[in-house]
């Protein structure tokens, strides 16, 4: 199952990379997309059970249009911020999150780096420390509510017991 | 019509990397200057993708734009990598 | 299309030009991190979504998207190990009051 879709999602990009539809290169591509979803399937978001992998890429498609317009927030805010560099309230946030597994730490570190004046510094076990660039980002990141929709996105309940059915 | 403004957009692209430049040189840490060069390299897509509509050959300069994208990306771990093991000058930081 | 297309560039070079200005006007690392690491993002994403707009439906608009993408995912992660590389060599960020 988890080979599969590895294998579907290798072979797109090859269809769309390699732009030759002759059989010799279709050949080619479904050898190399197997021989890489036969050998290295598992580093693949290890940690999604492989029943939920389509679930999580349609969570994770939903989650992009979201992550867009606050990236384009987040660049509104910084172009003001050169404009006005006197605005400028530089400060380190320190907060857990209850998160599980390292795919979904990564979605929402990379979450946090892109959206309104935050930048994750370090990850220590389930602590982030988040460099902020004013007031407003730094109270942006007390609402959680990106750490809920990466939750969801990725079939994560939020909120729940470390050993959840999550992971 | 459209390549004029493509060329247009290049040059300004180009105008940024000139100033991105500037915390190259000057920067004062060895990690200004990463930044810079990330930044200088990210830059450097798009006028490599633009570059590509000037001369009509979009899907070539798009492989490319994305072999760039990849060293750049490989460059800046392996370069913030280093120096965090290493350490950086913190006499060069405050001499400035 | 053509049109949105080449709006989207507009807008991509306009915050390519906002992360190298915040790049040099910034007073110290991180926030110099927040211009580059944001600005150049979103602003080398709409000249790419841009261009594959303005080139229409072929194959070269699938590559430029895949492309983006790459750029998306890879982009916060080479912030974040300059600003974690910043960090662990305890360089003091700029606080507010400070001299430049």
């Amino acid at each position: 199952m988890r080979k599969l879709f590895v294998f579907v999602m290798l072979f797109a990009v090859w269809l769309v990379l390699s732009g030759h539809f002759d059989p010799l290169h279709l050949a080619f591509g479904l050898v190399c997309s197997a021989l890489v979803a036969q050998c290295s399937s598992k580093l693949l978001l290890a940690e999604v059970p492989a029943p939920h992998l389509p679930a999580a890429a349609w969570g994770a498609v939903r989650f992009l249009p979201w992550l867009l317009y606050e990236i384009f927030l987040a660049n509104l805010h910084v172009v003001y911020l050169v404009c006005r560099p006197d605005r400028l309230r530089p400060q380190i946030v320190r907060f857990r999150t209850h998160l599980r597994g390292d795919v979904a730490k990564v979605v929402l570190g990379n979450a946090i780096t892109l959206t309104p004046g935050t930048i994750t510094l370090d990850i220590v076990g389930d602590e982030f420390i988040v460099h902020a660039v004013s007031d407003v980002s730094a109270a942006s990141l007390q609402t959680g509510e990106m750490e809920r929709r990466i939750g969801r996105a990725l079939r994560q309940p939020a909120g729940a017991p470390p050993d959840g059915s999550g992971v | 019509m459209s390549a004029t403004f493509f060329l247009g957009a290049s040059l300004v692209i180009l105008a940024a990397v000139t100033v991105s430049l500037y915390r190259v040189i000057r920067g004062p840490s060895i990690i200004d200057r990463i930044v810079g060069v990330n930044v200088i390299g990210t830059k450097t897509i798009a006028v490599i993708v633009l570059t590509g509509h000037l001369f009509g050959r979009v899907e070539f300069f798009v492989d490319i734009a994305l072999l760039y994208a990849l060293i750049n990306f490989v460059g800046a771990l392996a370069l913030s990598r280093y120096f965090e093991r290493k350490g950086v000058d913190v006499t060069s930081e405050r001499a400035r | 299309m053509t049109v949105v297309g080449m709006v989207l560039v507009c807008g991509g070079v306009f915050f390519l030009v906002t992360g190298a200005v915040g790049l040099i006007r910034f007073p110290d690392i991180y926030t110099r991190m927040h211009a580059a690491g944001k600005c150049d993002t979103l602003g080398s994403l709409l000249v790419l979504t841009g261009l594959a707009c303005h080139e229409g439906l072929v194959l070269a608009s699938a590559k430029l998207l895949i492309v983006a993408l790459f750029i998306l995912i890879t982009s916060p992660t080479a912030t974040h190990a300059i600003a974690r590389a910043a960090r662990r060599n305890r360089i003091e960020g700029w606080t507010r009051g400070e001299d430049r």
